[in-house]
């Protein structure tokens, strides 16, 4: 016992102090993380954001510096409060309470105290910045937007939230972020990278030089500038065309399915997204529950297409071969397709074939068209199968793909569909059950957008490009093979010309004649759509949607376009008519029909849009 | 065997190396400062123990080349110079971070604490070789307490709590020799009390050492304690504990209260007097299992952890070289004390046998001490890791013990 004691003793304590090691250096990892967080500081070098051009290299988004006041807790000591409390407009006990909050946050590390001052405001404190000990201001950098248009495009700034931060490593804590439009979806592209530096620091928190010389340190790496599709005139012309109405235009160049512009009404000005006033701002924006001016009507809003639907219609009886360009079909001022079950039309010359029917937005020719499409096969199931593929191959019923981060599928009805509301097999359907399909109204949707892009389709004879709204990065044109590939429909491109004729005659005879553009062949389609709300859970009906299509010119489309206005009756009074505009704006800079451009601008659809709220009964369509 | 036959024990001489080389690596990376210059910069901390490192090394040649005999002969002289020396400090003695335990001369320091522990050796294993000399007397207990605690005392107020803890080392050789094992139990039984006072209170501790004194009136008639001896364990028991609660209350300044309290948990203070352990703690849990590498410890250069080039040296290895650097390190200590064990229990003169124990009492308890103060297991207790930290005199003052029982070593069959 008296030789062994101290061997044991001895032993013991190696293993006490293996164990205790083991537990110090493996298991308890605590002790790692506490000394990357007092041993080394991060520093973190923002690069400038890259600024934002329009398709002709106009300036839209820059940045400008904005100053914060900061303030280490620990080393503030006494001042002069009352002269600081003038200079940044505060009263002392806020002051106070932001002190106080930043201490809680921590005593050594900066707090924000004042956020975003102006550059005077800068100015004037930056002298007396010395007499503040723990205080000093830190530069960021904001947007700066040189247009007043285009906020649903643009998309906006924002800090990061906890969300972000915990689902990507790369944003810290007060980090900002792109949010929507194209500061969201490039995001990556703009910012740049962050550079960072990693600085040993000694027990005093003082920096003692960089950590391992710098090897793990980056430099910051510049956001790239970018030109986007929209032309900034017509987003800015067309913005103020729907102002005091309601709805969304969307204008492609069908050859590279380059977004001309996007606009969706009511809009707002970018800048109020910006600086000290942004939550403010961004509250009152997204309580707006009835104007919803942050909803892009443009991407978002899914609306029956009306009559420019029967143009695909067409489209998909020629290519199935079920009617001839020539083949005729008589109105009588409507279709009667059951017993007492009439499609409504108005009053033109009858019988009539193909492009007159197109011409006249005859409901009676297009339902006789539709029906031969769905009958064509031995069931109902089938020919609308046949005929959704179809409308497919348009990019409808389902994403368009664009570059921009909101969008609807919109809805295109298949059998399945239908057999599920019509309880089939328990009772069958038929293709007249279906039949406001043949005139764009019934089961259909489509956003601003899906409505553009199958104009622009026409226009191109059978194909498109995936619409984008990138156009270039730093001056090198994108080549990214989903806005680059051309997508060919199921329709033959020789079925194209009667139609795009028939479109033509819709300004040359027919709905549209009033809207002709001197010296521009336009090629276009009227809608009218009918539309419901739910006032106290009763279906109401509202005044139309006024909806049209159009591209120009016609032998060498520049720009195709859609436009839907809320409530605006018949497809020819405001849709028609904005599109027009937009169209002469585009193609040749200046507005030769001055009192139809004063019309629109005078007229303002407020009215229309508080009568489902007024709680009083109201007529429509006046 | 011829007298005289050199065979060095070139195991213990191998592990020596290895723990000085690795310490002064440690050292190198724990001063360096902003702008390295060559290791043989004697302006800097690493170049200076690289000195004494070298000068180290010819004197382990000379303590070799001088024959056993020498040590034993010389003991009383050696003891008596120390202890003149100790007595010395509060005359002459440089202060040092609040403790006079240096004699300054021009630029360097001297520590003679260092090499009292060498004297001390030597003299008790004079004593306890001496053919009269019988343990098991209480006359030469007292005697051999003497020895031992006379320069413990001298040391205490200087003050230098830690050094003079380490000649509690030098209860293990007594109890080799035979002193009784009650001497032990006694010793642990105290500290036992005196740790539960502190975490219990006096009262929890009376009532527990009642409820144990009484079980044993369970046993076996034979082996029951009369009556007599328990009340005496109870009594004694219980003023110890009490009194040690007074003194822990009254006699201890705050800053000796704080420390205790920090390792008991009774307190957390990461920024106050538990600094010291918390830094160490977390430069060593940062280095994970291979560590951050040699001089890319981050808080070994923040120079986050006080004292790190002597009393918390083992703080970079853990930072610096993480587990696998830690256990090698403990690893080291424990075959070079259980080597050195080996080589005492081989001695055939007392005298070697009791140098030996005392020389693996005094590593153990500086191993004990500095490593569990380091790692967050006892207080803060100023006590460098032998071979390891900083300090010429710590250096050549264990150098000088290890070798003379190196020397006595190769030439135990001499005697």
């Amino acid at each position: 016992m008296r030789r062994l004691l101290l061997y044991i003793i001895i032993i013991t304590t190696g293993f006490i102090f293996l164990g205790r090691l083991f537990y110090l250096q493996i298991v308890d990892e605590s002790f790692a993380r506490l000394s990357e967080d007092n041993a080394i500081k991060v520093v973190y070098d923002y690069p400038q954001r890259g600024y934002i051009f329009d398709r002709n290299g106009e300036l839209l988004v820059s940045n400008q510096p904005s100053y914060d006041v900061m303030a280490i807790p620990r080393n503030v000591k006494p001042f002069d409060t009352a002269e600081f409390c003038t200079i940044l407009k505060l009263t002392p006990e806020e002051l106070s309470k932001k002190l106080d909050k930043a201490k809680i946050y921590s005593p050594r590390l900066p707090s924000i105290i004042v956020p975003q001052l102006t550059k005077s405001e800068y100015a004037y404190l930056q002298e007396k910045m010395r007499k503040y000990p723990g205080f000093y201001i830190q530069k960021r950098s904001l947007r700066d937007y040189q247009t007043d248009n285009g906020s649903n495009v643009l998309g906006y700034i924002a800090e990061v939230n906890n969300k972000i931060i915990d689902n990507n490593p790369y944003y810290i804590s007060g980090d900002l972020i792109g949010k929507q439009g194209v500061e969201g979806q490039y995001e990556e592209l703009l910012r740049g990278i962050k550079g960072v530096k990693y600085i040993q620091k000694d027990r005093f928190n003082r920096d003692i030089g960089p950590f391992k010389e710098g090897i793990f340190d980056t430099l910051p790496k510049k956001g790239k500038d970018v030109n986007i599709s929209i032309d900034g005139m017509l987003q800015a012309y067309g913005e103020k065309l729907m102002e005091n109405k309601r709805g969304g235009i969307v204008a492609i160049e069908p050859a590279t399915g380059e977004i001309l512009s996007l606009i969706t009404a009511p809009s707002y000005d970018p800048a109020l997204l910006m600086g000290r006033q942004r939550s403010a701002n961004f509250t009152k924006l997204y309580y707006d529950t009835i104007a919803k001016p942050l909803y892009d009507r443009g991407l978002l809003a899914e609306y029956p297409p009306g009559s420019p639907f029967k143009t695909i219609n067409a489209l998909i009886a020629l290519q199935e071969g079920v009617v001839d360009v020539h083949d005729k079909f008589s109105c009588n001022r409507g279709y009667v397709y059951g017993r007492g079950r009439k499609l409504g039309c108005h009053a033109h010359a009858s019988p009539l074939d193909m492009i007159p029917g197109i011409a006249q937005s005859c409901n009676a020719y297009f339902a006789n068209v539709y029906r031969r499409i769905i009958e064509k096969y031995p069931t109902p199931q089938e020919g609308v199968d046949t005929w959704a593929k179809h409308l497919n191959s348009f990019g409808l019923g389902q994403f368009l793909g664009y570059d921009l981060p909101a969008g609807r599928s919109g809805k295109i009805p298949t059998s399945e569909y239908y057999n599920k509301i019509y309880e089939y097999p328990t009772y069958k359907w038929f293709a007249t059950a279906t039949i406001s399909n043949a005139i764009g109204q019934g089961e259909v949707l489509m956003t601003p957008i899906q409505l553009a892009n199958m104009t622009a389709t026409i226009a191109n004879k059978g194909w498109f490009y995936t619409p984008h709204i990138l156009k270039s990065i730093e001056g090198e044109p994108i080549s990214d093979p989903d806005y680059t590939k051309k997508h060919f429909t199921t329709i033959d491109s020789e079925h194209f010309i009667p139609v795009i004729e028939g479109m033509h005659q819709v300004y040359k005879v027919g709905t549209a004649s009033a809207l002709q553009i001197p010296g521009i062949e336009i090629a276009g389609k009227t809608g009218t759509a009918e539309n419901f709300t739910k006032i106290n859970g009763k279906r109401t009906q509202l005044t139309d949607h006024s909806i049209f299509i159009a591209f120009a010119p016609v032998d060498n489309p520049k720009i195709a376009i859609a436009v839907f206005v809320e409530n605006g009756y018949w497809g020819g009074r405001y849709a028609g008519r904005i599109a027009s505009l937009m169209i002469e704006k585009y193609l040749k800079k200046t507005i030769s029909r001055k009192d139809m451009e004063t019309w629109v601008l005078t007229h303002s659809l407020e009215d229309e849009y508080l009568k489902p709220l007024s709680g009083e009964p109201f007529s429509i369509n006046k | 065997m011829a007298k005289g036959t050199i065979s060095f024990d070139w195991v213990t001489i191998l592990i020596y190396l290895l723990l000085i080389s690795f310490g002064w690596m440690n050292i190198y990376s724990a001063s360096l400062g902003d702008s390295p210059s060559g290791i043989f910069d004697f302006d800097e901390i690493y170049g200076k123990q690289a000195l004494w490192m070298i000068l180290g090394l010819f004197m382990i040649i000379i303590i070799l080349s001088i024959e056993a005999k020498f040590y034993m002969k010389f003991s009383s002289v050696f003891y008596i110079i120390s202890l003149l020396s100790i007595l010395g400090l509060f005359v002459f003695g440089k202060t040092i971070n609040g403790a006079t335990s240096w004699y300054g001369f021009g630029g360097v320091s001297i520590q003679p604490a260092e090499f009292a522990k060498v004297a001390t050796t030597l003299a008790l294993a004079n004593y306890l070789g001496d053919i009269q000399t019988n343990i098991k007397l209480f006359s030469h207990q007292l005697k051999a307490f003497f020895i031992i605690v006379l320069p413990a005392l001298i040391i205490l107020p200087q003050p230098d709590a830690g050094s003079a803890m380490v000649y509690a080392a030098f209860l293990f050789p007594l109890y080799r020799e035979g002193l009784s094992g009650i001497y032990l139990f006694l010793g642990f039984a105290g500290i036992a009390i005196f740790i539960l006072t502190l975490v219990l209170g006096p009262l929890y501790v009376a009532i527990a050492v009642i409820i144990i004194s009484l079980l044993s009136l369970l046993q076996k008639k034979k082996r029951r304690p009369s009556p007599l001896v328990l009340m005496g364990i109870i009594v004694g028991a219980i003023a110890l504990s009490y009194s040690v609660d007074y003194i822990f209350q009254n006699v201890f300044e705050q800053r000796h209260r704080d420390r205790f309290n920090i390792v008991l948990g009774k307190e957390t203070d990461a920024k106050g007097i538990g600094y010291n352990t918390n830094q160490s703690e977390i430069a060593i849990g940062s280095g994970g299992w291979i560590g951050k590498g040699w001089t890319e410890g981050t808080q070994t250069k923040g120079k986050f952890v006080p004292e790190q080039d002597t009393d918390y040296i083992f703080s970079t290895v853990g930072e610096e070289w993480g587990f696998l650097g830690t256990s090698v390190v403990v690893l080291l200590f424990i075959f070079l004390l259980l080597r050195l064990l080996f080589l005492a229990e081989r001695q055939k003169s007392t005298f070697n046998r009791v140098y030996g124990y005392s020389l693996v009492g005094i590593i153990f308890v500086h191993f004990l001490v500095n490593i569990g103060m380091v790692t967050g297991i006892f207080p803060t207790v100023g006590i460098p890791l032998p071979f390891f930290s900083y300090g010429g005199s710590g250096l050549w003052g264990f150098t000088i013990l290890l070798f003379i029982f190196v020397k006595l070593d190769s030439e135990r069959l001499a005697f």
